[in-house]
């Protein structure tokens, strides 16, 4: 694997971005907020918040390996394990005492002033949410949007905005402040123009090899998650643009040898990010995008119109949508990046962003002629995700691939 | 002549075969897998090397499959066990098929073409339901020995059924279901129908089946039932529990011909300045 030499600037925008965040905690420079990851960013920044995702910690407790430690202590209060390992590994950690962020001083994630919600990805987050709630005595409040929707109407953005809207005022009254339309505007527009460079950084994986893996991009879209509506993002992606358009120019790729070339569906497994990355290049086999990289691509906001952009983006999301235009959009992306096969991971605690319970992979191969693959595991609980099978799973599909393609096929590990 | 071996590591047990250059088997052999899966690798070579009255000089390359397939210190090269059972039964049964390998751990279902290439594979959950694991857990709790399970089977007269999904739950019920008076011979019918049902699930089997794998080697009940389940015709390719190691062979034949033709092959022009 090629390592990216923007990784050091990611670091560096992460860094300052959990800084910040522990000052406002530990210090009161800034009323915190919660959201989850597709959430209302702009409007909380726009109201001088810190912003603290819920799920970017989750991540972080999954690739650090930790969330089983954590995992027993929520199902013990009653939340099932086949419930949404980000949201009981989460809560496990906090009733532990402990955070991921302890290197920026934080014994615990960010005591909350508010946590505020979209249903538009599942309700789990509203159900994690209001367990803070409760637990920290914080209001809760948030939009309750459609789900698996065929084709966004503007009833349906109609809704989702008067929603938006009507959090204004419990938001200013936490925050202590009055929402000034200049400073909304500015988000957005910091909101748009990371949005679409972040879109340019995945599509730069057309090219041939591809510049980026998916595994590179679940580690690079931290600030597309934690920083919206913050100017930092956009900024760390010029850098990361910059460098992916000269591997394009120069042809090097993220896996050096790419032979195959596979698009991943559903969630990142976190705590093998690292092994799942070093054995597709061990196959020469480049994951070249996602669409859970992609859900945070969303470029149409438009400051001139903030309410009913920002419903419309959050309406159109991948996740928001029902089976149909799921299916077309990964048929899509097939040919885009053109690719020799999909992997589906069956996450088995995130149903909402499992895309195998209702048959999509046959429907795929049959439609598009593409081979498909279903990898059981989970987001962050690895007692769902064997090793072995996994790879065997992974080494028979790139067997077949390799095979179909009439190439010598590679040979397994010695 | 020049002589090919195979060995499939499997969880349970450790398979072998050897071949000719004609892709005849000259002999097989099957030794427990236990803990330590390269002490075993050697064992069952030696074992298949004195079946097949060859020596190791005789054989011109190994290549290993199945679980422990990377931890096989003398094989040339590896394949998957979705390549090894796939490539073992298309040698005996003409495609389009569908292979049923039912092993101690897993369970897989892999679709073969007219030419037996693979079109796609489904392995079952990180569960014991569905593979061998669960009869031995049947025949533990019934207190017989697993090789008479399937005699004992044989005698069933009433249709019982296992509706638990989980194998520790499906134990628990078996419990019950005995202390309630039901003939062994019920529950072990039932416990057989109990793992057709979780292989029937995992994809549509319909046409030419072949199941394969130990269980089926020595539980032929196996294979009248995923018959009766199954719109198909079920066709049992020789030495169904050998068949990756065979098809293990027939890899290493496959890949020493290709090595063949590169190296009578003119290669000049491949050189790089």
């Amino acid at each position: 694997m090629t390592e990216l030499a923007s990784t050091n600037a990611l670091r560096a925008t992460m860094g300052e971005y959990y800084r910040a965040l522990a000052d406002a905690a530990l210090r009161k420079t800034a009323p915190v907020a919660w959201c989850t990851s597709v959430g209302p960013a702009e409007l909380l920044r726009a109201l001088g918040f810190a912003v603290h995702y819920p799920e970017n910690h989750a991540a972080m407790i999954g690739a650090a390996r930790t969330a089983n430690r954590y995992l027993p202590l929520a199902h013990a209060q009653g939340y099932s394990q086949d419930i949404c390992s980000y949201l009981t590994s989460d809560i496990g950690a906090y009733l532990a005492g402990e955070s991921p962020l302890k290197a920026y001083g934080l014994e615990r994630a960010p005591a909350p002033d508010v946590l505020v919600f979209n249903t538009n990805q599942c309700r789990d987050v509203r159900d994690w949410f209001e367990w803070y709630g409760r637990e920290l005595h914080v209001p809760v409040v948030g939009v309750h949007s459609p789900r698996a929707i065929d084709d966004v109407t503007e009833g349906d953005i109609d809704s989702v905005t008067r929603q938006l809207e009507s959090l204004v005022a419990p938001l200013e009254q936490v925050a202590g402040t009055r929402l000034d339309d200049a400073r909304l505007m500015a988000a957005m527009r910091a909101s748009r123009d990371s949005a679409r460079l972040w879109g340019a950084c995945l599509e730069t994986a057309s090219a041939r090899p591809a510049p980026l893996t998916f595994f590179d991009g679940s580690v690079h879209m931290g600030p597309a998650v934690v920083l919206r509506g913050s100017d930092d993002a956009a900024a760390y992606y010029r850098t990361l643009l910059a460098e992916l358009e000269q591997r394009v120019e120069n042809r090097v790729a993220a896996v050096p040898g790419e032979t195959l070339r596979l698009y991943w569906d559903g969630m990142p497994v976190w705590g093998r990010l690292r092994a799942l990355s070093t054995m597709f290049a061990e196959f020469h086999t480049s994951v070249v995008a996602s669409t859970y990289c992609n859900s945070w691509a969303f470029s149409d906001l438009d400051p001139a119109e903030p309410w009913r952009s920002v419903a419309r983006a959050s309406l159109e999301l991948f996740i928001s949508r029902s089976e149909a235009p799921k299916e077309r959009y990964i048929a899509r992306m097939v040919e885009f990046y053109d690719v020799d096969g999909v992997i589906f991971h069956d996450c088995r605690t995130c149903p909402n962003n499992s895309n195998t319970r209702y048959g999509m992979p046959g429907r795929l191969t049959e439609r598009v002629g593409i081979p498909t693959l279903v990898l059981d595991g989970d987001v962050n609980d690895l007692r769902c995700f064997s090793d072995e099978q996994a790879r065997t799973n992974i080494e028979g599909f790139v067997e077949q691939l390799t095979d179909a393609r009439g190439a010598a096929a590679p040979r397994g590990a010695r | 002549m020049s002589y090919y071996a195979g060995v499939d590591s499997g969880s349970w047990t450790t398979k072998a075969a050897v071949i000719d250059g004609e892709g005849h088997v000259l002999g097989t052999a099957v030794t427990r897998s236990g803990a330590d899966l390269t002490a075993a690798a050697e064992r069952v070579y030696e074992m298949v090397l004195a079946n097949s009255g060859r020596t190791r000089a005789d054989i011109e390359a190994v290549w290993s499959t199945g679980f422990g397939r990377n931890t096989i210190p003398f094989a040339d090269g590896s394949r998957t066990e979705l390549d090894c059972h796939g490539r073992g039964v298309a040698h005996y049964i003409k495609g389009p098929l569908v292979v049923v390998d039912i092993g101690g751990q897993d369970a897989k279902v892999i679709r073969l073409d007219a030419a037996g290439h693979r079109l796609s594979h489904r392995m079952n959950r990180k569960c014991a339901a569905g593979t061998g694991s669960f009869l031995d857990e049947i025949a533990l709790r019934l207190g017989i020995d697993i090789g008479d399970l399937n005699a004992l089977g044989r005698g069933a007269t009433e249709n019982l059924e296992l509706s638990s999904f989980c194998t520790v739950f499906a134990g628990t019920e078996l419990l019950t279901l005995i202390r309630s008076g039901k003939r062994p011979a019920d529950l072990a019918m039932a416990a057989y129908r109990s793992l057709v049902k979780r292989i029937v699930a995992m994809d549509v089997l319909e046409g030419r089946i072949a199941p394969t794998g130990g269980v089926v080697a020595y539980h032929p009940i196996m294979v009248e039932l995923i018959g009766a389940a199954c719109r198909g015709e079920v066709v049992v390719p020789p030495h169904p529990q050998e068949i990756g190691a065979f098809g293990a062979a027939l890899a290493a034949l496959a890949a020493c011909e290709t090595q063949d033709i590169a190296d009578t092959s003119d290669t000049a022009e491949l050189v790089q300045p």
